[in-house]
């Protein structure tokens, strides 16, 4: 009988229950969407914080350039008349210089599992040709009487420290073909490629790549992670420094600290053993990521969040005074019912469990949309951009300090569906239906039967 | 069967009180048949709600056997409507979404009857009312007077102690009437019900042993009368006096 009777009810109020289920299930699909954005968005915010760091990579320290700082050669041209050019060299644009006993330093810190050093670069080939009259350039690229036209091209260079691939700017990629730089190696001309370089630049392994001049083979390449703009070129720490004149001196020190309930701890005992370095962890780089990735994620995080927490008080609320309403359409069922010995309990079973049958339609219902829409964001939003100004800058050029230089990543947002986000949705529409049925079985149970009767008759 | 000794009922109607029952003696024995007859608003209805345990008297004792109704608990009342009392409503308030059947099976639900036994039980129930054939009909594919026999049926089954009825004909026009008012007489001989009636009509009235005339919530009781020929009696060969329309 109960089942009977709960589904000839609902059949009844088809349409009534098809509107109180929808909106749970708007409500459901809402919360699962923005769940599912949310993920994505904070997943992109890894991905972006790793592409600045590396994996791994709790701290970064880095030192303001000034105007001396930067290091790198300078472009000297001597020659007659129609003389032809061609020169590479290697500059740190924009970052100030940090001591390779520094690395030592740091890495012997409390709170410090591991440091590395790199030497983030820029390799500058001007090519060309120029009049007499003398041009030199030193670190401040001055020229004078001098006309010629050249070409510019330039790409980034980092040198690693082949000790440690765990840490630094190599440890978010992926070694697609040969293999990474050894230890073996430290002092040898061998150079990993980006792939996105080696198709540019048509390399592979066993290719030779120029770097400052320089012919260095090519042993490994790497994928970057997703969104990642890192270095077109790795080569050995020691050669970089040799090549850009800046023995013992790196650019950028990458921290791992001890576990991660110890990066302010570590960050602090970093900026005590280096007074004028730059100490900046992920933390501090997630509060300074902009672009649409970060609006994205205040999106999703506060008003998407707000928005499904509305939509479900509106579902519930809904749902919960239609389920009144029908109740107290059927007074006088009810009141027969009591009157011919149905208890309270029955009645009140009767109206939760038409209530509860609802909800949990509405949570199916609401499952599917949440998927759809997941699907259609991961889709149909664009490549999302984030940018800081930070860590691994890989601008400025011809020995001149640059700006803290912004540093942009893409990603492409997805939305992925979790286990927990479906079951959180469905109980929370089992939840709406349990909350529509109790304010109906109050309704019912509060009904006396001779006032139920008395109001038909 | 039934004792009610000083019963009163008294409720507020917005800034007036209403005193709907004033002192109301009453017996009905085993077998009776009581018709109440009376002005619209004098109490009638009230009394049979109380009769029946739907409401509860301001003061009085409302004895049904040995229990007395006015002080039981409203799950001890519940029991005893579902086991000894069966209802008849004016509207007939059968369930609209379930079938004649299992509008029937309703009042047997209460009693923990086993499912089988309870559709075969609701189906002779239905038999016994002439509607065998319309068990899978719903409430509303039902003529009125077939309605009043599926409500006849669901307050049968349960083989009450009393059989409570409050303007059975009064949606019925007048062969249906007399149709259901037959019914109802040969359900009283032949099973020995106790019943009490609550209606307007006159000629309904007459059928019963007694009849009881509510004024102004006090009830005075006589036995039916018979004054005319052409009018219905009661039971054939009882005495009956004349009855006050």
């Amino acid at each position: 009988m109960f089942i009977t009777y709960l589904l000839r009810e609902l059949r009844r109020r088809m349409r009534q229950a098809i509107f109180i289920a929808l909106g749970l299930a708007l409500g459901v699909g809402l919360v699962i969407t923005v769940t599912a954005a949310a993920s994505g968005v904070s997943a992109g915010q890894g991905t972006v914080l790793k592409s600045l760091y590396g994996v791994g990579t709790d701290i970064t320290v880095t030192k303001t350039p000034t105007a001396s700082s930067g290091g790198g050669p300078g472009f000297r041209f001597g020659g007659g008349k129609g003389t032809s050019v061609s020169r590479s060299v290697l500059v740190s644009g924009g970052l100030g210089t940090l001591k390779s006993s520094d690395v030592t330093a740091v890495a012997g810190q409390k709170d410090v599992s591991a440091a590395v050093g790199a030497l983030v670069l820029n390799d500058l080939k001007f090519s060309g040709s120029f009049s007499p009259g003398g041009t030199g350039g030193g670190r401040g690229g001055q020229s004078a009487g001098s006309s010629g036209s050249f070409n510019a091209n330039s790409f980034t260079v980092t040198g690693v420290d082949p000790a440690d691939d765990s840490l630094g700017p190599l440890a978010s990629g992926t070694i697609i073909s040969g293999h990474a730089i050894t230890s073996s190696e430290a002092h040898k001309n061998v150079a990993v490629v980006d792939s996105d370089y080696a198709t540019s630049a048509s390399l592979k392994v066993g290719s030779t790549v120029a770097v400052a001049g320089r012919n260095f083979t090519v042993v490994g390449i790497v994928r970057a992670a997703q969104g990642v703009t890192d270095a077109d070129v790795y080569i050995p720490l020691a050669r970089a420094q040799a090549l850009a004149s800046m023995t013992n001196e790196v650019n950028t020190i990458y921290v791992s600290a001890a576990s991660a309930t110890d990066v302010a701890a570590a960050a602090s005992a970093v900026s005590r053993a280096l007074p004028g370095a730059t100490v900046t962890t992920s933390s501090d780089l997630a509060s300074q990521v902009t672009g649409s990735l970060s609006s994205a994620s205040t999106l999703a995080k506060s008003m998407g969040k707000w928005l499904a927490v509305v939509v479900l008080a509106v579902a519930f609320g809904l749902a919960s005074l239609l389920t009144v309403s029908a109740v107290t359409r059927r007074v006088r069922e009810f009141g027969t019912l009591k009157a011919i010995g149905w208890t309270s309990r029955r009645i009140i079973r009767q109206v939760m469990g038409e209530a509860l049958v609802i909800g949990v339609v509405g949570g199916a219902v609401g499952v599917a949309i949440g998927y759809a829409a997941a699907a259609v964001v991961q889709a149909m939003v664009p490549p999302l951009t984030a940018t800081t100004g930070s860590a691994n800058q890989h601008s400025g050029g011809f020995g001149r300090p640059a700006a803290a230089a912004a540093h942009t990543v893409s990603v492409h947002l997805t939305a992925p569906v979790s286990g927990s986000a479906v079951v959180l949705a469905v109980a929370l529409a089992i939840a709406g239906g349990l909350v529509a049925g109790s304010f109906g079985s109050w309704r019912a149970v509060r009904l006396r039967p001779a006032a139920a009767l008395a109001r038909v008759v | 069967m039934y004792e009610l000794s000083g019963v009163t009922k008294v409720y507020p109607k917005g800034r007036t009180t209403v005193h709907a029952l004033q002192g109301v003696d009453l017996a009905i024995e085993d077998g009776d048949w009581l018709a109440i007859q009376g002005p619209t608003g004098h109490g009638k209805s009230t009394l049979l709600q109380i009769l029946g345990g739907l409401d509860r008297p301001t003061s009085g004792s409302v004895r049904l056997s040995d229990r007395d109704l006015a002080t039981l608990k409203e799950k001890e009342l519940t029991k005893v409507r579902a086991a000894s009392i069966g209802f008849i409503f004016q509207t007939f308030n059968l369930i609209p979404t379930l079938t004649a059947q299992e509008n029937v099976e309703t009042a047997l639900v209460p009693l923990g009857v086993s499912t089988g036994e309870r559709r075969e039980r609701a189906s002779q129930a239905l038999a016994d009312v002439g509607l065998a054939e319309r068990a899978r009909h719903l409430p509303s594919e039902l003529s009125g007077g077939q309605q009043q026999r599926v409500a006849i049926a669901r307050a049968l089954v349960k083989r009450p102690a009393v059989l409570l009825a409050d303007e059975p004909t009064g949606n019925l026009d007048e062969g249906t009437r007399d149709e259901i008012m037959a019914l109802l007489g040969e359900l009283w001989r032949e099973r020995g019900l106790t019943m009490v009636m609550v209606t307007h009509d006159s000629s309904v009235a007459k059928r019963a042993q007694r009849i009881g005339l509510m004024r102004e919530g006090k009830l005075t009781v006589r036995h039916a009368a018979s004054p005319d020929p052409g009018l219905p009696c009661g039971v054939p060969g009882r005495h009956a006096l004349r009855v006050l329309d």
